[in-house]
């Protein structure tokens, strides 16, 4: 028979044990290593801050000059003091509406399709089109927009302003819907068109956080949906969006953001005006950066500390707009089913 | 046999009996056919296809009569709108009411991919055939402007300077960019350190930034405070602003999916940090963390905002980029078609075309080396990993050998 050894409770006066240190010292090739990439980790952060402030500390000169009329006035001469955003900023903002408008659809549709629609096969193949669509340069963009798609978009431009101009926004000043012939020159180069070319730009990248998304929704409550008779769609509807909404709205989000930044596509296509135009069907319009790529050689010592005020707003609008879409990102339950 | 079934029922309180079934006497189970879930049947092929033609008919009668839109553009939409019509009202004669919703969605979303695809390839063939023209001329390649007229004809010219600045200016973009970029996604991921989420908020800040911004920084710093010219070092400063965050967010994504078990395997077998960092962590994402950098290149090589404030634009060939003006590829393009000279244009849609196929060459590299997950090997990979561990299984035999 074995016998049953009842330790006794060790006594209170013997010192607690410690638990033994882990942790090796680090070698040479370590400390090194640790040092070094510590060093490229603050050089990357020195370089960013260092854009951040310059133009912070560059722009407070035009900024201070002016105050609030910043934002409130529309025509831009800084060599007499009179310049404020009001009318870039708008017009930048009306571009990249109007492109997000035309994307959010578009990738939604195309994310939808590559991952719950095509057959696998072509799924890849899909993929690589649309990150295709995000290398090609904005400049070849620009060029189609100016020489291709102008010409065909004008007659989609005058039906809606002939038929729709009682919504204010397509309201075209100078257009006369009742002749044919009329001129045509009222509807080229308008924000309409350089924001459907910048939907082109944009249109990849809300795709692929989409699809990114809609790629992660819980096979289980896929089948689920199937199994309870739900058709394709009425699975996407019910399972799919609702699953995907904060990658919807963050993916949404971050293409607007880079279509505000958008700068020579719009340039080659819009013509310049400093007014606050809301009617985005006519011709003429303006944003941030194509301001800034006009008047960049012309300007003087203030006038680049008021092209910087300008690019700053741009920046800090950019800045917001994508951590907010970071934010619904992470969030949604979607970002959470990945880290399990 | 023990059949009872037919056997007439005896006494009413009892219920439960056992039923054996005579397997010899039931006729031999039905053929089974696998019934298709998916896929298109030729049904839905002919309700597309004749929804299609329709389509086209009534748009082309409507044009011939009441014109409601010009332009080929508003043809193609109309026709469009009819034929989700056509195929909604087809689709609805024998389905009901769900499956029809369903069928038109599938349309819908598949002809959203459809337009996105069309928007593609519009803009590479447009290119390709504008510029044609210039395409044809061997000078186009290896000659400058310099001793070109506006007015002179394509086989005068070429844009020689603008191939070879942008090759400068992506080499030294990528000199800066690639160790810079590569190492700081390591810090992030290897570290530790609690600076780690400060750098990476501040990078993905920098995804942000207009590229326009990055050219009125180096512009303003390099060039108007610190005094020198514009040159192709600057143009790449500047492109090396726009590529860092994109190369570190996408490596920093890649190194985040090498398992952990890897680098702990590592660290058990006593290996220090950087070791493991060098020969298991690097080693295992090397496709993702090349199609990282093909990525971030092809960026910054069709970046034309901030090249335009920075190189300064010339019409001769400068290998110098530490001086002088230097042009690249879409600054070029960018010039040329805002001229009213027809050749001019021309020459502009080639310059886009050469751009746009090396931006294409180095995008198919990247999908043939990439898109693999981290640690999965190609067959060749394969193939010559298995040979180098049989190698080693022969150097250790051969010390084991010496040794006994």
């Amino acid at each position: 028979m074995t016998m049953t050894t009842v330790y006794a409770a060790p006594a209170a006066d013997l010192p607690a044990p410690t638990p033994r240190r882990l942790a090796a010292p680090a070698g040479v090739g370590d400390k090194i290593f640790t040092r070094v990439t510590l060093l490229t980790g603050f050089i990357v952060l020195g370089v960013m801050a260092a854009v951040g402030l310059f133009l912070s500390i560059e722009a407070s000169q035009a900024l201070r000059s002016t105050g609030t009329s910043f934002l409130t006035t529309s025509e831009w001469f800084p060599d007499r003091g009179q310049f404020g955003i009001a009318a870039v900023l708008t017009g930048t903002i009306a571009i990249a509406l109007v492109a997000v408008s035309i994307a959010l659809p578009l990738s939604m549709g195309t994310a939808l399709f590559i991952t719950q629609v095509a057959p696998p096969k072509l799924r890849s193949t899909l993929v690589s089109l649309v990150d295709l669509m995000a290398a090609v340069p904005s400049v070849l963009y620009g060029l189609w927009g100016l020489f291709f798609f102008q010409g065909q978009v004008i007659g989609v431009s005058r039906w809606i302003s002939t038929w729709f101009s009682w919504i204010p926004i397509f309201e075209v000043t100078g257009a006369d819907p009742g002749s044919p012939l009329s001129n045509q020159t009222v509807f080229t180069a308008s924000a309409f068109i350089a924001g459907v070319v910048v939907s082109l730009m944009v249109m990849p990248i809300q795709c692929s956080i989409m699809r990114e998304v809609f790629s992660q929704v819980p096979i289980g409550e896929r089948e689920g949906a199937f199994a309870l008779g739900a058709t394709r769609w009425g699975m996407i509807r019910i399972v799919a969006l609702p699953f995907a909404r904060g990658g919807i709205i963050g993916g949404t989000m971050l293409g607007l953001g880079r279509a505000l930044g958008e700068t020579i596509a719009v340039l080659l296509i819009i013509s310049p005006r400093f007014d606050i135009n809301f009617h985005i069907l006519e011709a003429g319009g303006n944003s941030v950066s194509a301001l800034i790529a006009l008047r960049y050689k012309e300007a003087t010592g203030f006038g680049l500390s008021a092209l910087m005020a300008a690019g700053l707003a741009l920046f800090a609008l950019t800045l917001v707009i994508n951590f907010t879409a970071s934010a619904f990102v992470a969030r949604s339950r979607s970002g959470a089913s990945s880290e399990a | 046999m023990t059949d009872l079934m037919d056997r007439p029922q005896e006494a009413p309180g009892r219920t439960a009996r056992t039923v054996v079934i005579d397997r010899t006497a039931t006729p031999p189970p039905l053929a089974q056919q696998r019934r298709s879930l998916g896929g298109v049947t030729q049904d839905d092929l002919l309700t597309i296809g004749g929804a299609a033609v329709s389509a086209i008919c009534t748009a082309l009668l409507l044009f011939g009569r009441v014109a409601p839109v010009a332009g080929a553009f508003g043809f193609v939409i109309v026709a469009y709108v009819l034929f989700v019509l056509t195929y909604a009202m087809l689709v609805s004669l024998r389905e009901e009411r769900p499956a029809v919703v369903d069928k038109v969605m599938a349309v819908l979303l598949g002809s959203a991919a459809a337009v996105a695809g069309i928007a593609l390839f519009s803009v590479i063939v447009f290119t390709l055939w504008r510029g044609r023209a210039a395409l044809g001329h061997a000078n186009l390649y290896y000659r400058d402007m310099s001793e070109a007229l506006p007015t002179d004809p394509l086989s005068v010219g070429g844009i020689g300077h603008a191939i070879l600045g942008t090759l400068i200016m992506i080499s030294l973009a990528i000199l800066l960019t690639v160790p810079l970029g590569l190492t700081c996604a390591v810090f992030l991921n290897e570290s530790g350190s609690r600076a780690a989420g400060l750098v990476r908020a501040i990078v993905d800040a920098m995804t942000a930034l207009p590229s326009i911004l990055a050219g009125l920084f180096i512009f303003a710093t390099w060039i108007l405070i610190l005094g020198f010219e514009r040159s192709g070092l600057a143009a790449a400063i500047s492109m090396s602003i726009m590529m860092l965050p994109i190369i570190i967010r996408s490596a920093d994504v890649v190194l985040r999916l090498v398992p952990g078990n890897l680098r702990e395997a590592s660290a058990a077998l006593g290996a220090p940090q950087w070791r493991s960092v060098r020969h298991v962590v690097l080693p295992t994402a090397r496709s993702g963390l090349a199609t990282a950098v093909i990525l971030g290149v092809a960026r910054g090589l069709g970046e034309t905002a901030p090249i335009l404030l920075t190189a300064g634009f010339t019409a001769t060939l400068n290998t110098n980029p530490l001086s002088g003006p230097m042009v690249s590829l879409p600054l070029a393009t960018f010039d040329f078609v805002q001229s009213p000279q027809q050749t001019l244009i021309a020459r502009g849609f080639a310059t886009g075309a050469v751009l746009m196929v090396v931006v294409l060459v180095l995008f198919v590299i990247a999908r043939f080396i990439g898109g693999r997950p981290a640690g999965r090997v190609s067959k060749r990979q394969a193939q010559r990993l298995a040979a180098r561990s049989a190698r080693d299984v022969e150097r250790f035999d051969a010390r084991y050998l010496e040794a006994s």
